[in-house]
């Protein structure tokens, strides 16, 4: 068997990336990408926290399903939002959508 | 540690989750990243067959692979008139790499010395996927958060026809 | 003699012991290396018999379609022309595999690779015979939902690494009616799981004492279209439409790599009628098949070819389709129609359970007999509605448009006297 740091320790790399992708990069497209690395990297710790720790009980994977769902929802939000934006504003540069910013 | 077919599944994935992060964050081609992106959630569906977990390893690949990632790329493909831009990162890169790095190191100590050696101590019990199926529809279990989480995909739903529409 | 026969009548079983035997005692393997071993061939074996089956299929289909249409069809390459499908392939082979200029290398290569791997994968779960499947995964019914969904990426992948528009344009047509059907697709698969309880391909087929077929008709109706829209054949065959977009997301690629997404297209033609079979003709069941292993694979090809014939029957017969009826097709018929009829099901299931002496959900013929009625009469109703409601559309559409023709005709001839 593979211990369970070795796993930690992948989730916690693709967090990081993750966390550089949202804080990094300008196409909010890059952006929504960067959230679904982090969100990919809780669903790694969470299933293998509930492998290692807990295999009796199903939290572990009911909540990986939940953060499916949150996922699932956000992408289709985020990108109906970013389409929607592009056709109004012609760009998909996150600084550029600063129109509220006063 | 010896070299089981385990510990080379293991590896390739790793290696798929990771190499493809990079490649997200780091490709100039946006469509390139969205593949790259492809990649890693294939990964992280192999480590779940890895935890004995096949149901959440098929949901990964139906959800993310088959809609997520198709999503994100047809989203690319419809405003790719901006794809050509040759600077993907913002002023505040140094910055985002900083604070990644950071978090990276401070992830990795906890996890050595909180985690360091912790092997499975019991089996996965044959009946969790009708157990689970159980739980989501009973109310002890997950019933109201299984009937939040179906609100929540209903309104984003329409939110994003709203949205998207002209 | 005895011993012979019981192995004969098991011929799966007997071959794997043979195996196991040949590598632990001759070959000395360790038992575990062995059965590693012995999965692997499988694999390869069945992999390359789905595609092998295609040199078949592709013939067939051809001489099929040719004699509805009148015509004669391959004739030349053996007898009956059986040997066309290889001069193709062999000519195919040896063409040079031509990258367009401004093509994304590694995409445009990987996409062929894609879509047959999509399409192999899903026999890893059917059921050939009692004893004879890949992997009787827990959960086979979702693996091949997930694995087929990859088709989607493939088409994307090719339409956008050709660096061609009419590619594009075919692959976002593509896209568009795969993700369309997709929800429809699972509705109707849903109906066998919460039927036979079970998401397990094995279980599913065991619990067709009565063809699902015959308790939910409209279920295998649905599954039926959809599926073939998923393989993208006429009348759904926009991802190509020859005359529109010039075959779409293929048309950049030529040699090995256009044939890798034919046969992955024909190889999926055949996998879905597979899957009909395993959901709702009952699989490899047949006389005799749960004492006799061995003919299960009988049973389970002859259903399945029976269902491909009737594919390339509506392929022969009906035209192309326009995408927006397509897409409107399934999202304001198929998938209302697949909501409906489930829950109605699963509701008179349930009542059934509580109220009707006498229902079994599981069985043998004659303990499902209640449950199929009532759930036929379910059914029959819900479809029955539906139609009629559809039929009630085509009429107002017809009287609107013979209306629009008749105003247009009277101002036609209005003008025609005033000059």
């Amino acid at each position: 068997m593979i211990p369970l740091h070795l796993y930690l320790l992948v989730s916690a790399g693709l967090f990081c990336m993750g966390i550089y992708g949202v804080l990094a990069r300008r196409n909010a497209v890059a952006i929504l990408m960067g959230i679904e690395l982090m969100l990919n990297a809780v669903n790694i710790n969470l299933v293998a926290f509930w492998r290692y720790i807990s295999p009796e009980s199903l939290n572990g994977q009911v909540f990986a399903i939940f953060v499916f769902a949150v996922a699932a929802a956000e992408a289709a939000v985020g990108l109906a939002l970013i389409i929607s934006i592009y056709r109004n504003r012609e760009t998909v540069i996150a600084e550029d959508v600063n129109i509220l910013k006063w | 540690m010896t070299i089981t077919p385990e510990t080379v599944a293991f590896a390739i994935m790793s290696v798929l989750v990771l190499g493809g992060g990079l490649g997200v964050v780091s490709s100039r081609n946006l469509i390139h990243a969205a593949l790259y992106l492809a990649l890693t959630l294939f990964g992280v569906a192999g480590l779940y067959a890895l935890f004995e977990a096949p149901f959440l390893a098929a949901v990964q690949v139906l959800v993310y692979l088959g809609a997520i990632a198709v999503l994100v790329t047809i989203t690319i493909m419809v405003t790719r008139r901006l794809m050509g831009i040759t600077e993907n990162v913002n002023r505040q890169w140094p910055v985002a790499a900083l604070i990644a790095v950071l978090a990276a190191a401070i992830l990795g100590f906890v996890v050595i010395s909180q985690f360091a050696g912790v092997y499975p101590t019991q089996a996965v019990p044959p009946d969790t996927i009708e157990r689970m199926g159980q739980s989501f529809a009973s109310h002890q279990g997950f019933l109201l958060p299984f009937e939040v989480a179906s609100v929540l995909l209903l309104a984003a739903m329409i939110g994003a026809i709203v949205v998207a529409r002209d | 003699m005895a011993d012979v026969l019981a192995s004969l009548a098991d011929i799966y079983t007997t071959i794997g012991n043979l195996l196991t035997r040949l590598f632990v005692d001759v070959l000395g393997a360790s038992p575990e290396l062995a059965s590693g071993i012995i999965k692997f061939l499988g694999a390869g074996l069945l992999a390359t018999s789905v595609l092998l089956i295609l040199v078949f299929n592709i013939w067939f289909e051809r001489k099929v379609m040719a004699r509805i249409q009148d015509r004669i069809g391959p004739n030349r390459v053996g007898p009956w022309g059986i040997f066309q499908t290889v001069a193709d392939l062999a000519k195919l082979f040896t063409k040079e595999i031509i990258i367009p200029d401004g093509a994304d290398l590694v995409p445009f290569m990987i996409a062929p690779v894609i879509s047959v791997m999509s399409v192999v994968l899903i026999w890893a779960v059917v059921p050939f015979a009692p004893t004879l499947i890949g992997t009787d995964l827990n959960i086979g019914a979702l693996y091949f939902v997930a694995v087929s969904s990859l088709g989607v990426v493939s088409i994307l992948l090719a339409g956008w690494s050709s660096n061609n528009k009419y590619a594009l344009l075919g692959a976002f047509r593509g896209v568009a009616m795969l993700v369309s059907y997709e929800v429809p697709f699972v509705l109707a698969l849903l109906v066998p799981v919460i039927l036979s309880g079970s998401m397990r391909m094995g279980d599913i087929v065991r619990a067709q004492s009565i063809p699902f077929l015959v308790v939910m008709p409209v279920a295998a109706l649905i599954f039926w279209i959809a599926s073939v829209a998923e393989v993208g054949r006429q009348p759904f065959d926009v991802i190509e439409g020859e005359s529109e977009i010039v075959s779409g997301y293929h048309i950049e690629y030529s040699g090995f790599a256009f044939a890798m997404f034919y046969a992955a297209e024909w190889a999926h033609g055949f996998t879905v009628c597979a899957l009909m079979t395993v959901l709702f003709l009952g699989g490899w069941r047949g006389p005799g098949a749960e004492q006799i292993p061995t003919l299960g694979i009988v049973y389970f090809l002859g259903k399945t070819f029976l269902v491909y014939f009737f594919q390339v029957w509506t392929r022969a017969i009906l035209p192309r389709m326009r995408i927006d009826h397509i897409l409107s097709f399934s999202w304001k018929f198929l998938v209302p129609l697949s909501l409906v009829l489930l829950v109605l099901s699963v509701l008179a299931d349930k009542l059934g359970q509580l109220y009707i002496p006498g229902y079994a959900v599981a069985g043998s013929f004659v303990d499902l007999l209640p449950r199929t009625a009532l759930l036929l009469v379910v059914t029959l109703i819900v479809g029955g509605l539906a139609a009629l409601w559809v039929a009630g559309l085509g009429r107002r559409e017809r009287r609107r448009q013979e209306a629009a023709l008749s105003v247009a005709s009277i101002e036609g001839r209005a003008a025609q006297q005033a000059r």
